[in-house]
């Protein structure tokens, strides 16, 4: 599902000790902790809402919608903003890395021994020289109907 | 007549259009003479304006778009090659249609002298005869082609005055329409003087106007910040630099919102041919009058309130408008009249659709709301005559006798009163048997920007629609035990008694509720369904700006959206229709919650009065208006009654105690206590020692105490209490103690 030249390069972050990457074609800006408003009753993978310069953003903790251990108190999670499907989307993450040229890695399939829950939104991985990057689908992780549906409550 | 008008200015902003496009398109024709999409471009636009022009009975500029028509056809199925006569042939058609659309935008009709539209006309005639070529004789006949593209063939029809002349007093001609050349010169300079309808507006993209309000909603939030901030600094400079700010944000606003605004004659327009098509099919005669076609709303709401109107015009032909022959047998013209009509009021759009049919019956209504199970028979009998007509926006409810394909068709009028409720608005509906029944719909002017209720719940705020709010009820201490009562598991709150479902925002929003010594009760209604909502804190009311909330909770009913706070926070907007169905708060328990109707229990609200040192007799709450307190010097006789001036007029008075037979002790008090009793035509005022309270309670009447003015009495309270008959007292108005 990779595209061309561009899906080469990856916008790194980390999420419970998971050296994921987003393409860049996909991220729209890195930012800071920001303040948020939470969502009562809505799912729990939903953090709440960011006041993005004047547009209201939903941030979807990945650690959650992974199901990974929750972040431990007091550490404040970043933004990965992502565009999908015509919206943007903040993906709460652990840490942020490099952007990184994957070009010349091989894509290879998701390992069995990976969380269901993190294989169903990896596409697929490329080992670098010292660390395994997860790619991961944007649009499938802010899917959240979609995993409501699948896998039940998140909860 | 001004539909035609309307009809006619919307032809001719479209053909302008069009003949613009048709311009570039025949230009690019002589570069590409082969292209079919060109040809089939322009084939299409002559094709639409000829039949607009049919239709309207512009019979030349049928005729010769017509011809046009034909010699198009003919080149786009290649039957004929594009050549230069051909061009030119085409070129000056199109030119003299614009003449013709400029004179019918004048004087209305397309019979302007000034456009000769016959040699054109005939140099085509000729071309189709001649298998696309023009016999060379011919060439020279035909008058001579346009020099200007500003003027039109016109140009030769008779003796043009020097150009420059006409150039240099470019208003003069419209005063002085005389001969031939005056009107020309008018087609040549009107074009560019009075050409409104096309020249003086654009076409902008919807989306950019979204995107426009959109950011002067952030300009707007952005400044509320400022000025915030501003408050608490010194420096003057700043302060008077962000009043400016202030200043020009709330005009740039209201400019932006202007864009938006689309006069509801949009909607109209389609109208006349709705009601006509409609007239025919239901065997109806019906006049159709409009008025206010210029009265602008958001194109949102526009968009919104498009469908529930015409389906309410199709309503009031179906089921309010008579055939002709009962409307004569009942004494009225043959043809029905319907009339919309728009304007704003308090910030609103009003729209009423009123028609002289035989408005709405309340006794066949409850009929059919009792047949079709939408009220119970005890609900109905305690409805008041507006309350049944009301029913018809009840879902489940539809009278006409035979489904039609008009307005039986699934969708009653419930779906009406839902989508314009949705937007905010409402419908009130008002009828007289026999003379014709009047919808009246409010709607918001806009829906981007809304006032809002913000309330405060655990660390967050939440913005209530104004729309949807009643009122703010607080109630304190042991008011709070008395007043909210467990019903069937849900509390309730005893308001003015009625009985109000209670909501805890904190229990809707999934956390624990603070227990506190009082309530605040923010009461809200949508649809059907009133509730109370207690909140924890009340802020205040502010416009807000509507903004979407990402798929992720798309599915979640009970907010409406989100916005963003003076501070930058986002707040969330609740949806009172979405919150109500999700707390299971419905219509048909409000019916049942209205009075309170346990069972077999039939409770009534009494209003509990102290007469006659320390009797007690109660009035029922339903009866009572308002309750005053007059200083006693104020009581003035006016004959041998006694009044007092109140609201511009003259209240009467008359002593509840006397009338029901007791000693008066009225007057013992500084004050005097009166309820207001309104009556159809006028108000009385029973004087009272003083009020107890107000109970809900089921009566149990018994003749010990029944005397005049006293239907009987009552154990309320554990008190024996005498329920007052009002019929009786009010009679002694005028009769002083």
């Amino acid at each position: 599902m990779t595209t061309a030249t561009t899906a080469d390069q990856y916008c790194t972050f980390w999420v419970a000790g998971h050296f994921f990457g987003v393409s860049v074609a996909e991220v729209q800006e890195v930012l800071r902790h920001q303040p948020m408003t939470p969502v009562p009753r809505a799912n729990e993978a939903v953090r709440g809402l960011i006041n993005l310069r004047g547009q209201i953003v939903t941030a979807v903790d990945l650690r959650v919608r992974l199901g990974l251990p929750p972040r431990p108190e007091g550490e404040l999670p970043m933004n990965v903003i992502v565009r999908s499907r015509g919206e943007v989307v903040s993906l709460l993450v652990d840490d942020i890395g490099d952007v990184i040229d994957t070009h010349g890695l091989e894509l290879e399939s998701v390992p069995s021994t990976m969380p269901a829950k993190v294989q169903d939104v990896v596409l697929g991985v490329r080992p670098t020289a010292d660390e395994i990057l997860l790619i991961l689908d944007a649009d499938h992780a802010v899917d959240i109907f979609a995993m409501s549906e699948n896998t039940g409550a998140t909860v | 007549m001004d539909d035609d008008a309307e009809i006619i200015a919307e032809f001719l902003v479209e053909s302008h259009e069009n003949l613009d496009q048709l311009d570039r398109d025949l230009v690019e024709l002589e570069q590409h003479p082969g292209s079919r999409e060109l040809l089939s471009s322009i084939f299409r636009t002559i094709h639409t304006i000829k039949g607009t022009s049919g239709f309207l009975a512009f019979g030349r500029l049928e005729r010769l778009t017509h011809v046009g028509e034909t010699l198009l056809s003919k080149l786009r199925d290649g039957e004929y090659a594009m050549n230069d006569a051909i061009a030119e042939a085409l070129l000056r058609m199109v030119d003299t249609v614009r003449a013709l659309l400029d004179g019918i935008e004048r004087s209305g009709d397309d019979k302007d002298p000034a456009v000769d539209v016959e040699p054109v006309q005939a140099t085509i005639e000729i071309l189709l005869d001649h298998g696309g070529r023009l016999p060379v004789a011919e060439v020279a006949e035909p008058v001579e082609p346009v020099e200007a593209p500003t003027g039109p063939v016109a140009t030769s029809a008779g003796p043009v005055e020097a150009p420059a002349a006409t150039v240099a007093a470019p208003a003069e001609p419209v005063e002085a329409p005389t001969g031939p050349a005056a009107v020309q010169e008018q087609a040549e300079w009107d074009g560019v003087e009075r050409r409104s309808v096309a020249d003086s507006s654009v076409r902008v993209d919807v989306e950019l106007l979204d995107n426009l309000v959109q950011l002067v909603g952030e300009l707007v939030l952005t400044r509320n910040q400022i000025l915030q901030r501003t408050q608490s600094q010194d420096d003057q400079e700043l302060l008077r630099a962000s009043q400016r700010l202030d200043l020009v944000a709330s005009e740039l606003q209201e400019s932006v919102m202007k864009t938006r605004m689309q006069p509801i004659g949009q909607v109209w327009s389609k109208m006349p041919r709705i009601v006509r098509d409609l007239a025919r099919q239901l065997g109806r005669e019906v006049d159709l009058l409009m008025d206010g076609h210029d009265t602008e709303m958001d194109r949102s709401v526009l968009e919104a309130v498009k469908d529930p109107l015409t389906h309410m015009v199709r309503n009031s032909m179906d089921h309010g408008i008579e055939r002709p022959e009962d409307r004569e047998a009942a004494g009225k013209p043959r043809s029905g009249t319907l009339s919309l009509r728009a304007f704003h009021e308090s910030g609103q759009v009003v729209v009423e659709i009123a028609d002289d049919g035989k408005g709405i019956d309340p006794e066949r209504i409850a009929a059919v709301a009792l047949d079709r199970g939408v009220v119970s028979r005890e609900q109905l009998a305690r409805m008041d005559t507006k309350e049944i007509t009301n029913l018809i926006f009840r879902p489940g409810f539809s009278t006409a006798e035979q489904v039609t394909n008009v307005s039986g068709r699934g969708v009653g009028m419930d779906v009406v009163r839902s989508n314009i409720e949705r937007i905010g608005g409402s419908v009130d509906l008002t009828s007289e048997v026999g003379k014709g029944s009047t919808f009246r719909i409010r709607i918001p002017l806009t829906l981007a920007i809304i006032p809002a209720l913000v309330v405060g719940e655990g660390e967050e705020r939440y913005a209530i629609p104004q729309a949807n709010l009643v009122e703010l009820v607080r109630i304190d201490g042991d008011d709070l035990e008395r007043q909210v009562e467990d019903l069937a598991g849900s509390p309730v709150l005893r308001l003015r008694g009625r009985l109000l479902p209670l909501v805890n925002l904190a229990e809707a929003l999934g956390t624990e509720a603070a227990q506190r010594d009082h309530v605040t009760v923010v009461v809200v209604q949508a649809d059907n369904v009133r509730f109370g909502l207690c909140v924890n804190e009340v802020h205040d009311t502010q416009e807000i700006v509507v903004k979407p909330i990402g798929r992720q909770l798309k599915g979640m009913s009970m907010y409406a959206g989100a916005t963003i706070m003076g501070d930058g926070r986002v707040a969330l907007i609740l949806d009172v229709p979405g919150m109500a169905q999700e707390q299971g708060v419905d219509a048909v328990d409000q019916g049942l919650l209205g009075t309170r109707a346990t069972d077999d229990e039939d409770r009534t609200a009494l209003l509990v009065l102290e007469v006659a040192d320390g009797r007690r007799a109660a009035l029922p709450l339903a009866a009572v208006a308002r309750l005053e307190e007059f200083p006693r010097e104020r009581v003035e006789r006016a004959g041998g009654a006694e009044v007092v001036q109140y609201r511009d007029g003259l209240l009467p008075l008359v002593r509840l105690a006397p009338a029901i037979g007791l000693m008066d002790t009225s007057d013992r008090t500084e004050q005097v206590s009166v309820v207001v009793h309104e009556l159809a035509d006028r108000s009385v005022g029973i004087v009272i020692d003083r009020v107890l309270d107000v109970v809900e309670t089921s009566v149990v009447l018994t003749d010990v105490g029944r005397r005049y003015g006293v239907s009987g009495s009552a154990v309320v309270q554990e008190h024996v209490t005498d329920l007052v008959d009002l019929e009786a007292v009010v009679a002694r108005t005028g009769v002083s103690a």
